[in-house]
């Protein structure tokens, strides 16, 4: 709370920058889904472009970007082990159950 | 006999966050696993599959993308909610909650015609694995709108009595309420390529 009026007007005017952006990408990933890139270059597209949103929400409209060490600490361990539930299903593959 | 809550209003000296900002992170770490678990559960249907349908065959596109606009404008008035009562507007707060929970009136409106154009062509998580991960990644999701919704209107009604009270309090309850808002939105983000475009 520490927070002037000048610094809320600054914070405000990112935000608006930030809406218009997630607004010009969710056009982009509908756009992008309609181009023939292949399958798996439609995979990365479209995932590379939700990434970009996902990280313009948590950084600015959550405020990661000024967030304390703490926080970031909790973060670093749930990618952990959210990385390691979704290469789960590649372990598995790589060592499937011999009938 | 009452407790008062320690570090809801100046942060913990030695984490230098207040307890609920840490606590609702915590909850969040908890909530990627959930979804984490199931995002992982789509890769092993898709990647085991001889056959996956397009999303687009099934799902309307243009609803998807009308609600992922909704949801990121109601993410939008949220922060201009909290960013009121750092300027200590309280009545422009009220403005823009209002507007944030009506966002989420508008998903759901949106995800129920959604939901009734599937039933009406027969087509329930039963009809095939696609269909069957849709509804319980959506319908998951669909609970966590509601449950932010309830929250959001909470914090515009009973809820805002505190700002008269402590303002500091109310204002960093309202951050906390946001960050599982955007939360909500954030798994959207990641829900429409995936079940509707990939």
């Amino acid at each position: 709370m520490a927070d002037s009026h000048a610094d809320i007007d600054k914070h405000v005017r990112v935000y608006k920058i930030v809406f218009g952006a997630l607004f010009v990408l969710t056009i982009a990933t509908w756009a992008v889904a309609y181009l023939d890139l292949g399958v798996a270059g439609g995979i990365a597209v479209a995932l590379l472009i939700a990434s970009v949103k996902a990280s313009l929400v948590a950084c600015y409209f959550m405020h990661l970007i000024s967030e304390k060490k703490l926080i970031f600490l909790v973060l670093a361990f749930t990618v952990f082990f959210f990385v390691g539930l979704l290469l789960l299903p590649f372990f598995a593959s790589m060592d499937p159950i011999e009938y | 006999m009452s407790m008062e809550i320690p570090y809801t209003v100046s942060p913990r000296p030695d984490t230098g966050l207040t307890n609920g900002k840490i606590a609702i992170w915590l909850f969040l770490a908890s909530e990627v696993m959930l979804f984490g678990a199931l995002f992982a559960t789509y890769i092993i249907l898709r990647v085991g599959a001889a056959e996956w349908p397009d999303g687009r065959t099934f799902l309307s596109v243009p609803l998807a993308f009308i609600n992922t606009l909704v949801l990121i404008a109601s993410s939008m008035t949220m922060v201009m909610a909290w960013a009121s009562l750092m300027r200590g507007n309280f009545s422009r707060y009220r403005v823009f909650m209002a507007l944030t929970v009506l966002g989420g009136v508008g998903f759901l409106i949106i995800k129920y015609l959604e939901y009734s154009a599937k039933f009406q062509h027969h087509y329930y998580p039963s009809t095939n694995n696609f269909l069957a991960i849709y509804f319980t990644l959506t319908g998951l999701h669909a609970l966590h709108v509601i449950g932010g919704m309830v929250l959001n209107a909470y914090m515009w009604g009973p809820g805002a009595k505190l700002w008269k009270t402590n303002p500091t309090w109310f204002t960093n309850r309202v951050e906390n309420a946001g960050l599982f808002w955007h939360f909500v939105d954030l798994v959207w983000i990641f829900l429409f390529p995936i079940l509707y475009l990939l």
